[in-house]
């Protein structure tokens, strides 16, 4: 096949990689991405969206059969639902084609060539793909890494059979009859719950002493109290061992050294992420790392002249919005502009019921920094929005210097507060003392009056509470 | 009380108006009779105002670049100092102090000499303007070792963009918050610390046109746009022209001045201009018609501090080698020393222009306007000539000479440039009565 030469090649099309070809395309710059499955990476395919998908038709679902069962409190009552997953599935299905198709769509109206194929680095310079018609050389100027990130193996509990990663929880055909999560954070706790609202005996299981380790303890509580109202048995300073010698159940170990058997027809190992630094030839290249990640600095460079790298190979926290972050900036910097990485804060997000959002600094981080803080915080069930909305548990907390009130966090966990992040972390990144948040009118009735509410209870005069 | 207008005098025959290049003093200022107020500036002249009287300055009529009418009123004086009289104009003076400090770093780039280049001339900052340049920033507290500056985002990809640290940038706003004002004036009071490495510098002076400066421009925007100009370019041998030069200037009287080549160039002009009278000539294009000057009035382009001026010598054809060279000198020194009359800097029927050590190999000169033809110097050099056995030492000089092709055809212009280069080649020619 003739060679391929090009300014910039883009190897992966995940967010990271579609977002920086996209915006490269956009700056005349002749782009090329390669992407071995289909356009928008894990978060498109077997992340983010399918999963917050399968997310919002379990709370259908459980809000539909709490109906059924007479509990709801709005006075709906109806007959016994059923699920049927394998249709829940396609419409699944459905909303991620159609992504596909806009991205692939979105990279063609920015004239950047996409390529499908399994890319492979032959030198700084060079890359093989293995196209289904065959070996296809592009030379490029510059190159991108953006391979991302795969779910984390426990090698005494290899995937395959009855233990699945999210990408495998996200395409079954049936809703488990038991399910045993292994890993308590964010993507673990997501798929538990979900499968749980769907009628799944679900267990948890976290080597550390709580779930969702990495936010603190007042965040998580609301979480935790949901998934036992939910039924959810979530045990913890517990380790996994592996699967029961009939593999009908995981065998796990507690603190005290005790093991014991948890009966599960599926098990679902979410331990975390590592980044994909395997089989495209980062051997042939030299580029420095930091562990198990691609080093770089803050502009993505890595270690080798003309070879940038951005998204979770780079590594923590390993999201999609830094990586398109990443990716525009990288895009810009190979145009000839002037950017570096300079973002205030990277919110984060679980879809956990309730959600929890973390932009900034927790208080315990901001002390730990040095600084002396201010905290306000306000409560969801003195949200009269919050209560229409039967969501009245969780809170908006804002974490401020106590010397010019600068905000340094903000952070809340209750019903829908994912879509507060965008106020979150505005705020921070324009720099907003509280009194920029306690002096604009957030609409009533909202739960952002929560928002306006925490900053004006670390002011020291909220008002309904 | 009494006021005291001073209009803008008649500074020369038939000048109806003069442009306003200086001001001396400025509102609010205490003058004594004869003190300087303003300097004008006309066709090619500065004509320097004094006060005909003693008070205080109570209004100024004009601005720095402003051409005024003869006669209008550029300057009042209050010469009854009592009290009341000045209580009445304090509360304008402060307005109209701010305007004469404001129009003050233009006086200066009108000054500084043109070829410098414009970061030269940003250290000089006038105190004035330092201090109110300055004047937001001391409000913005100092940002303690290693804070980090607080910004927004499109604050921060600005300075980005500017090439700017913002962690050298004071933030006026709340908790130090940087905003665009604040970067607005650390780019305005230019960056102070020297950081290492290469940057881009995005700073845009504004220097007006004025004065000289713009008798220039429009001097040669009209000579590019109404003439079309031909250059012709000849290399003339000096070998035997400089050993002449040599030996005169070692057997000179001590009261002469020493010879250049110029008075040669002038003598030899002179000669070929006997023989081709079109070339000393002024082109009224429109009125059609061509005035041809029997005298040889030969323009000397000088460069001065202030810029390019063009000092007239007199009835070259009248005045022997030794005359051209002392009247080429006292015009020189006069024209560097700004002293130079409006009849000596006009008046040329063709003008000679020379760079001297910097003429380079070729020049295009352009033609003083309305003049039809203008001799370019360039750079004497020994280059090895060919003699048909072998390459000899020539000290070879370039002529580069443009015409008005309107009125001088091609030929002879060249026929022009050969005789002068026949003159100098053979500088006995010069001298011999034809």
């Amino acid at each position: 096949m003739k060679e391929i030469s090009c300014k910039l090649l883009v190897i992966g099309a995940g967010p990271g990689g579609y977002v920086c070809a996209i915006r490269a395309g956009q700056l005349g710059i002749d782009t090329v991405i390669v992407e071995a499955g289909k356009p928008g990476g894990t978060c498109l395919n077997v992340g983010c969206i399918p999963s917050k998908a399968m997310i919002h038709a379990a709370d259908e679902y459980l809000k539909v059969s709490e109906m059924a069962e007479g509990k709801s409190p709005l006075g709906i009552g109806l007959s016994k639902p059923a699920l049927e997953l394998k249709k829940t599935v396609a419409w699944k299905d459905g909303i991620v084609g159609r992504l596909n198709a806009g991205v692939a769509g979105l990279l063609k109206k920015a004239k950047v060539k996409s390529l499908q194929g399994w890319a492979r680095f032959r030198d700084g310079k060079t890359v093989e793909v293995e196209t289904e018609t065959g070996v296809q050389v592009i030379r490029a100027e510059t190159i991108v890494i953006a391979t991302g990130s795969l779910p984390t193996e426990l090698p005494f509990l290899p995937f395959g059979g009855k233990v699945i990663s999210s990408m495998e929880a996200l395409a079954l055909k049936e809703v488990p009859k038991a399910l045993a999560v292994v890993g308590g954070g964010y993507i673990g706790l997501e798929l538990g719950t979900a499968f749980a609202k769907m009628g799944a005996k679900v267990t948890v299981v976290e080597a550390q002493p709580r779930i969702l380790p990495l936010y603190d303890a007042e965040l998580t509580r609301p979480v935790a109290k949901r998934l036992d109202e939910l039924g959810v048995t979530v045990l913890t300073d517990v380790k996994a061992k592996g699967l029961s010698s009939k593999g009908d159940a995981l065998l796990v170990e507690t603190s005290d050294g005790t093991e014991t058997r948890i009966e599960a027809d599926r098990v679902l190992v979410t331990v975390g992420r590592r980044p994909n630094v395997e089989g495209w030839g980062l051997e042939e290249i030299d580029v420095d790392r930091t562990g198990p990640f691609i080093r770089v600095d803050d502009q993505c460079r890595t270690s080798m002249r003309g070879i940038y790298a951005i998204g979770d190979v780079t590594g923590e926290p390993m999201l999609a919005h830094r990586a398109m972050a990443q990716g525009e900036m990288v895009a810009e910097i190979v145009a000839g502009h002037r950017r570096s990485w300079d973002k205030s804060c990277i919110p984060a997000v679980c879809f956990t019921d309730p959600e929890v959002v973390s932009a900034g600094l927790s208080p315990e981080e901001a002390r730990q920094g040095g600084a002396e803080i201010k905290v306000g915080q306000f409560p969801f069930s003195a949200n009269g929005r919050a209560m229409t909305l039967l969501g009245e548990s969780g809170f908006v907390r804002v974490v401020a210097r106590a010397d010019n009130h600068l905000v340094l966090g903000i952070q809340a966990v209750g019903s829908g507060v994912s879509e507060l992040s965008a106020a979150f972390s505005l705020a921070i990144e324009m720099g907003a003392r509280l009194e920029d948040i306690a002096g604009t009118i957030h609409a009533h009735p909202t739960q952002s009056e929560g928002f306006q509410e925490a900053a004006l209870k670390a002011l020291g005069h909220a008002l309904h509470i | 009380m009494a006021e005291h207008v001073i209009k803008m005098p008649d500074v020369g025959e038939g000048v109806a108006e003069a442009e306003l290049v200086e001001w001396n003093v400025k509102v609010g200022d205490l003058v004594r009779e004869d003190t300087v107020i303003a300097a004008v500036m006309t066709d090619k002249a500065t004509v320097e105002i004094p006060s005909p009287v003693e008070g205080q300055i109570a209004w100024l009529g004009a601005e720095i670049g402003d051409t005024v009418a003869v006669g209008s009123p550029i300057v009042k004086i209050d010469v009854a100092g009592d009290a009341p009289a000045s209580e009445e104009l304090a509360d304008e003076a402060p307005k109209v102090d701010s305007k004469a400090v404001a129009a003050d770093p233009e006086e200066k780039s009108a000054k500084a000499e043109p070829a410098a280049p414009p970061a030269a001339e940003k250290k000089p900052v006038p105190a004035s303007v330092k201090s109110t340049a300055a004047g937001p920033t001391s409000t913005g507290a100092p940002r303690p070792e290693g804070e980090r500056p607080l910004a927004s985002p499109a604050v921060r990809l600005r300075a980005r963009e500017a090439g700017i640290d913002l962690r050298q940038v004071p933030g006026t706003g709340p908790a130090g918050r940087i905003s665009h004002e604040d970067l607005d004036v650390f780019i305005a009071r230019g960056r102070e610390p020297v950081v290492t490495g290469l940057r881009p510098d995005t700073s845009v002076e504004e220097i007006k046109v004025v004065g000289l400066r713009r008798r220039i421009a429009e001097k040669m925007a009209l000579a590019k746009s109404r003439i079309p100009h031909i250059t012709y370019i000849e290399e003339v041998d000096v070998t035997a022209l400089e050993d002449l030069r040599a030996s005169l200037n070692a057997t000179k009287r001590p009261d002469r001045a020493k010879l250049t080549l110029l008075p040669f160039l002038m003598r030899a002009m002179v000669r070929a201009i006997a023989e081709q009278p079109q070339l000393n000539a002024l082109y009224d294009d429109e009125a059609g018609v061509i005035h041809r000057h029997g005298g040889v009035h030969i323009g000397i382009a000088a460069q001065t501090p202030s810029g390019l001026v063009v000092p007239v010598v007199r009835h070259a054809e009248a005045r022997d080698l030794w005359d051209c060279a002392a009247e080429v000198n006292r015009l020189a020194d006069a024209a560097k020393a700004g002293t130079a009359t409006r009849e000596e800097l006009s008046g040329s029927t063709i003008t000679i222009t020379s760079l001297g050590a910097m003429g380079g190999v070729a020049t295009t000169p352009v033609i003083n306007h309305p003049e039809v033809a203008i001799i370019g110097v360039n750079k004497m050099m020994v280059r090895p000539v060919w003699d048909g056995s072998q390459f000899i030492p020539r000290k070879i000089m370039n002529l580069s000479s443009s015409f008005d092709h309107r009125v001088i055809d091609g030929w002879d212009a060249a026929v022009f440039v050969q005789r002068i280069k026949a003159l100098l080649e053979t500088p006995a020619l010069i001298f011999v009565e034809t």
